[in-house]
Parts: structure tokens; C-alpha cells; sequence
């Protein structure tokens, strides 16, 4: 049969919003063409076919927040000749995270009446904290295009061609002015991943950090310069621990921030 | 002792399963088991600013962030006593389009319907329904178009804030959809008549729905909530009238009527209170596939979601050509004189979805209560698969599964939502 020669891609859900897998059905005009190219053998959430592994690529949406996920991402891995993450849930534990600095029974206290039903980890983690991953694809949500190009270079067995700078460098491509320098408005742009096409200036707020640190960070002088603006640390330091709260550079910025006061 | 019973239910949101235990003839018991990990969302927000809450919460769902989002800043808006301009809540009215017409189009293109023609997927029923499929993908296209072109991304969408908009977007950004909005209405007119012959099962049920008043038009965005069996309430009552419980076989509550217990919300209680409010158009449409109001059979929930779709579309382009890009893009929101607390009701695609907060002086969350859709539908399900397990006793294993998730899928589960859901047994 033909089609057993095509790539087996598996879609694999933890912890999440199903936002980031729901990218890959949002490829509206690209998904059938998709379809042909890689056998679609397991997509819970659009299909109730499901072909055994091993497969050629899996991706991974969400953060292991169960004792169960955390069995159960190891038998992902087992089956994946790559493995990528999707998202700042796969990525850096996402918003979810933010138990990792609080009180979980608490919380949960806080949501049920009944805590003892309820069975969670006090924290939410990485995929990588706990397998080896081959890529890791940012955003909260993630960019399609940009899934589009990772799907296409991991069945061509490539590198994904993204680049890593800040979200600057992706305001300057698109011709927004600066909303710092111009309008004071404290934006996380600077110590931000690009992918997203630097959207929230564009639109006259501030970036809220939501594809996670870029590569090199220089978090004190941003924190400075949000200050001149006329915001206070308190409001870096929420920015931070929001949806990549658990993201190291991220971490340890809010921490920095904590240190002074 | 018998159990039908499945692990997953693929095609829903999020992770959950069925259970149905049947003793000879007799079905014993039904559990929807809940098994996405708790999302301590209400948890999260404590603290926080109220301004991060329309971004926090937009990260419950990732198909339906925008209900969150219109919820929250609903909710907010009415404790710190902010009143909107019209023209802000006729540019959310037209991004909530956006949304029922996306989510609307994935659920009854991609999820629901190879249920009735036996397909595991979109995919697999596109090598035979070519056509229905690609005009399902353009629909959808639309609909995200809209959300893309006012909020700036499909998924958690950026633009929306309390208080109205960070920017408005410029009149020639949204007059440039129209063309594909008006093709996409026609797609939609077409694909009614395909769904109408669908073949659908012989089900009734015996339902309370309950949706949002929308005043003199069809609902999306309120303040109040209404029944068929007399519920007409301000959103501010909500938890005099309604409750949640807590059920050990699910992360999800289930929430009831203290008065008179399970209700349903989402298509089919918009379309049966609210049916005199679609256009003439839709209407007309649904009277051609002999669906009129009251409608008590689920099955036919995907129908009415076609529906929608036609009537968003329309609303969509109606609001386009109304829309002006001169005013404010926001209310700056006042500093709250003391502590006090909003409540915000909205229609997500699937449903009711119901916000409320307490906001202290210093303009931090002290407390969140949020009622997804999923939870207000989720005894319902429970009922109906009651009703229909005895059809599952002459079917094969394969088949009863089969009707058992569509039977869920009539709700369009969240189950992401929920859980601040699916997996078949049937123990027989």
C-alpha cells in the first residue's frame, strides 16, 4: 500500500488549552495537503482512528502536571523518532506554572470542595524536564506558519529554518515604532522569543512575553528602562510570571526583581 | 454484569470518558469521567491585576478564548462600574462572530458530522465528501479572519482589554472581509441543506434551557439570563439560582438549577428561546428543513449550529458595514473607590458562560467564580446517555461507542474548560 511510505505523525496532548494543536487544524487551506503528504496516525482531538507507533514525529502540547503524565510522556518518547514541543505549556510548564510558586492545596481548595478527589503535582514542568526533545516550538499559542515549517523540515529530516532574535528585531521587519520610546508604553519586547510577528505593538500595547525569553537577555536594563517609563517593578514582575513564569531566563529575572525590592 | 466503556472520546476538547454500566437490560449507571488534570484558574487570577484577567483566562480555551475574554471584561467592567460605549460592544459583538463562525465550522465540519456517516475523521470523510469538507475549512477560515482582523491572532487573541480595545482596527482592515464573509454565507446556505439529510436519531429529551437575554437580538453578550420554564434573571443573581457540585468520577463540577436541577445551554436554548431574533433568511432556512422551535432532540444541535453560522456571517457583515474607526478604542477605566464585585455573562459557541469578580481598591482579584459552558451541560449528557444506552444492547461494541460520542458530541464538549473530559466504558 502507497501510504504506508508516508511519515507517521502523532499529536499528543498533557496539560493545556488545546490551543496549539488546534494551530494544526487553523491550516485551513493546508490541511488536506498535509494530510497527503503524512499519515495523520494519532490526533485525538480530530480523529478517533488511531494507528500504533512507532512514529516519525510527534507533537507534543501541554505540561506534565500528574504523576501519570509524567509515566506516560516516557512511553511518547519511547515511540518518537522526534520528538517537537509545542507551545509554552510543552516548552516552560506555561501558565500553569504558576503553582510552582504558590501553595497547591491551596489552590486547589480554592476550585473544589471536595479537594480529595482531585489527584495534581504541586508544579507543572517542561516536557523537557523530564524526556529528551529534539525542537521546541514557542508561543502561547504558537505561530501555524511556523508549525508548518517545523512539520516540513523534521519529515525532511532538517533543522527548522526560525529564527531566535527578540521580538524587536520583528517590530522593525514590520515597521511599528517603538512603543517604549514613543509612547511609553513598558513592553517585555526585548527580552522576548520572536515568532509571533511582533502583534501586540502593532497594536498599541505593550509585548506580555507570551513566546518566552529570546536567546540573550539583558532582563536589569529592561527593568531600568520600564522604570523611566513610568511603570512599577511590581508590573515587570507580573509580566514575567505569567505564561512562561517558569521559563529560566524569565525565572530568574522575577527573582532579581524580588531581590530588590 | 455488562460495560460499554471508552477510554478516550476523540473529537472533543480536551481529556475525558464514558461509562455505562448495564445489568441484564436495565442500564445501571452513566458516568462522563473527567480525567483533564485540574486548571486552578480561579486560583491563578487571586492577586493579579484586573487587567491581566481577560489574558490569563483567554488561556482556559484555545478554541474559545474569546468567550473568556468578552466574559471577563464583562464582569470587571461591572464592578468597577464602567459603562461601555455602543460602538465597543458592537466591535465585540462582531469579534464573538468570528468565534461561533470558527468554532461552530471545526465542530460540525470536523468533529461532528463524520459521526452521522460513520468516518473517523474530517480527513477520512474528505476522501468521499470532498466538497462538504472544503466548504467547512473555508467557513472556518472566516470566521478566524474576523477574529484576526480585531483581536491581531486566531488564538488568544490580543486586542481585547476591560474598558474596550487596546486600538481599533482601521475600517478598510475589516470592509476588505466582506467578500469572503458573503462567499462563506453562501458555503454555509449550501452545506444546511446537506446536513439537513443527514440521518438522525429518534431522541427527545425533556430540557430546561437556559441562555443569555439578549434584548431584542439574538444573544451574545448580556446581563441577564432567561428560561423556558421561567427563569429570567440579572446576571447578578446567578448564584441564588444556580449551584455546583463537586462528583468524584470527574475534574470537571457539575452544575444545576437549585429549583429544578439539570438545564441545558448552548445552540439549542439559543435557538429555542431566541428564534424570532435570527434574520428572516435563517429562519426561512430552517423552517425549509422542518426545524422549528421547540426542538427537543439534540442530534439536531449540529443543524442549528449550521444555523448560526449563517447568521453570524450575516451579523458579521451587517456590523462591517455599520463600522467606524473614529471613536475611543477604550474607557480608561476609573480607580475603584472600594472593594466590589462584577458579574458577566456571555454565549459562547457551546454555551452560557458565566464570570464574576471581586475587585479590591488597589484593583487586584480577590475572588473568581467561573461557570463554563461544559459544566452547566455536563448532567445533561448524563441524562441522555441514559436514555439512549438500552439502543446500545443490539449493537456491537464499535457501533455503541459510536453512539455514545455522538451522543456527547451533541453537547460540543470543552472539556479543557471544564475542568478547571472523554474515554468510553460500558459494562454490560
Amino acid at each position: 500500500m502507497a501510504r504506508a511510505g508516508k511519515p507517521k505523525l502523532a499529536v499528543w496532548k498533557f496539560t493545556s488549552c488545546d490551543g496549539c494543536q488546534l494551530s494544526l487544524l487553523d491550516c485551513e487551506d493546508e490541511l488536506l495537503e498535509i494530510a497527503g503528504q503524512v499519515q495523520i496516525a494519532k490526533f485525538v482531538e480530530a480523529s478517533s482512528a488511531a494507528i500504533r507507533g512507532p512514529y516519525d514525529l510527534s507533537l507534543v502540547e501541554g505540561s506534565i502536571t500528574t504523576p501519570d503524565q509524567a509515566e506516560q510522556i516516557r512511553q511518547v518518547r519511547r515511540q518518537s523518532r522526534a520528538l517537537v514541543t509545542i507551545g509554552a505549556c510543552a516548552t516552560a510548564g506555561g501558565i500553569q506554572a504558576l503553582r510552582n510558586f504558590r501553595n497547591v492545596p491551596e489552590f486547589i481548595a480554592a476550585v473544589y470542595a471536595r479537594p480529595e478527589y482531585i489527584s495534581t503535582l504541586s508544579t507543572s514542568s517542561a516536557i523537557a524536564d523530564h524526556v529528551r526533545v529534539d525542537f521546541e516550538l514557542r508561543g502561547c499559542p504558537i505561530n501555524r506558519h511556523q508549525l508548518l515549517e517545523v512539520i516540513a523540515a523534521f519529515i525532511n529530516r532538517r533543522r527548522p529554518a526560525l529564527p531566535n532574535y527578540s521580538v524587536c528585531m520583528e517590530c522593525k521587519r514590520r515597521g511599528t515604532v517603538c512603543v517604549m520610546v514613543a509612547k511609553k508604553i513598558p513592553c517585555l519586547g526585548p527580552l522576548t522569543h520572536s515568532g509571533c510577528g511582533a502583534i501586540c505593538p502593532a497594536y498599541g500595547r505593550g509585548c506580555y512575553g507570551c513566546y518566552g525569553p529570546a536567546q540573550t537577555v539583558n532582563a536589569k536594563a529592561l527593568a531600568d528602562a520600564w522604570e523611566a517609563a513610568g511603570a512599577s517593578k511590581i508590573e515587570m514582575h507580573r509580566v514575567l510570571r505569567s505564561f512562561n513564569a517558569n521559563a529560566a531566563e524569565f525565572r530568574s529575572a522575577a527573582e532579581t526583581l524580588d531581590e530588590n525590592g | 454484569m455488562k460495560t460499554v466503556k471508552t477510554d478516550y472520546l476523540a473529537r472533543v476538547e480536551g481529556e475525558g470518558g464514558v461509562r455505562i454500566r448495564f445489568r441484564g437490560d436495565q442500564v445501571r449507571d452513566v458516568q462522563v469521567r473527567i480525567f483533564e488534570p485540574p486548571r486552578l484558574f480561579e486560583a491563578f487570577v487571586r492577586g493579579r491585576s484586573y487587567a491581566e484577567v481577560p489574558d490569563i483566562t483567554a488561556r482556559i480555551c484555545g478554541i474559545c478564548p474569546v468567550a473568556y475574554q468578552m466574559s471577563s471584561c464583562a464582569a470587571i467592567e461591572d464592578a468597577l462600574g464602567i459603562r461601555l460605549a455602543p460602538e465597543i460592544g458592537e466591535l465585540r459583538r462582531l469579534l464573538y462572530c468570528g468565534e461561533w463562525i470558527e468554532s461552530h465550522a471545526l465542530h460540525v465540519f470536523m468533529l461532528h458530522a463524520p459521526d452521522f456517516l460513520g468516518y473517523p475523521d474530517a480527513i477520512a470523510m474528505a476522501r468521499e465528501h470532498r466538497e462538504i469538507v472544503l466548504a467547512g475549512l473555508a467557513i472556518k477560515k472566516a470566521g478566524n479572519a474576523i477574529i484576526r482582523a480585531i483581536g491581531g491572532r486566531e488564538i488568544h487573541p490580543i486586542n481585547p482589554r476591560v474598558g474596550g480595545f487596546h486600538s481599533l482596527p482601521p475600517r478598510s482592515a475589516l470592509v476588505e472581509l466582506i467578500p469572503e464573509l458573503e462567499s462563506a454565507h453562501q458555503a454555509a446556505m449550501q452545506a444546511l441543506q446537506w446536513l439537513g439529510r443527514l440521518n438522525y436519531p429518534d431522541y427527545e429529551g425533556d430540557y430546561e434551557f437556559v441562555a443569555v437575554d439578549g434584548g431584542d437580538r439574538y444573544p451574545f453578550i448580556g446581563t441577564g439570563l432567561i428560561s423556558n420554564r421561567g427563569l429570567n434573571i440579572s446576571a447578578r443573581d446567578y448564584d441564588a439560582h444556580f449551584e455546583e457540585s463537586q462528583v468524584p468520577h470527574s475534574n470537571a463540577l457539575h452544575s444545576r438549577l437549585r429549583a429544578r436541577g439539570a438545564y441545558v445551554c448552548g445552540p439549542l436554548a439559543r435557538f429555542n428561546l431566541h428564534f424570532d431574533k435570527l434574520s428572516e433568511g435563517v429562519r426561512e432556512a430552517a423552517r425549509r428543513l422542518n426545524l422549528t422551535p421547540p426542538c427537543y432532540n439534540p442530534f439536531k444541535s449540529i443543524i442549528v449550529r449550521g444555523l448560526e453560522i449563517a447568521f453570524a456571517l450575516e451579523e458579521a457583515i451587517g456590523l462591517i458595514r455599520r463600522y467606524h474607526d473614529n471613536g475611543d478604542a477604550f474607557i480608561a477605566p476609573p480607580s475603584a473607590a472600594s472593594t466590589s464585585t462584577g458579574y458577566g455573562v456571555s454565549e459562547a459557541p457551546r454555551g452560557m458562560l458565566y464570570h464574576r469578580y471581586r475587585v479590591d481598591s488597589a484593583g487586584l482579584i480577590r475572588d473568581a467564580k467561573i461557570v463554563p459552558p461544559t459544566s452547566q451541560n455536563l448532567a445533561s449528557i448524563e441524562h441522555d446517555l441514559a436514555r439512549v444506552a438500552p439502543r446500545m444492547i443490539s449493537l456491537t461494541h464499535a457501533e455503541a461507542t459510536r453512539l455514545a460520542e455522538q451522543t456527547v458530541r451533541n453537547y460540543d464538549p470543552c472539556i479543557s474548560c471544564a475542568t478547571h473530559f472523554l474515554q468510553l466504558t460500558i459494562e454490560r
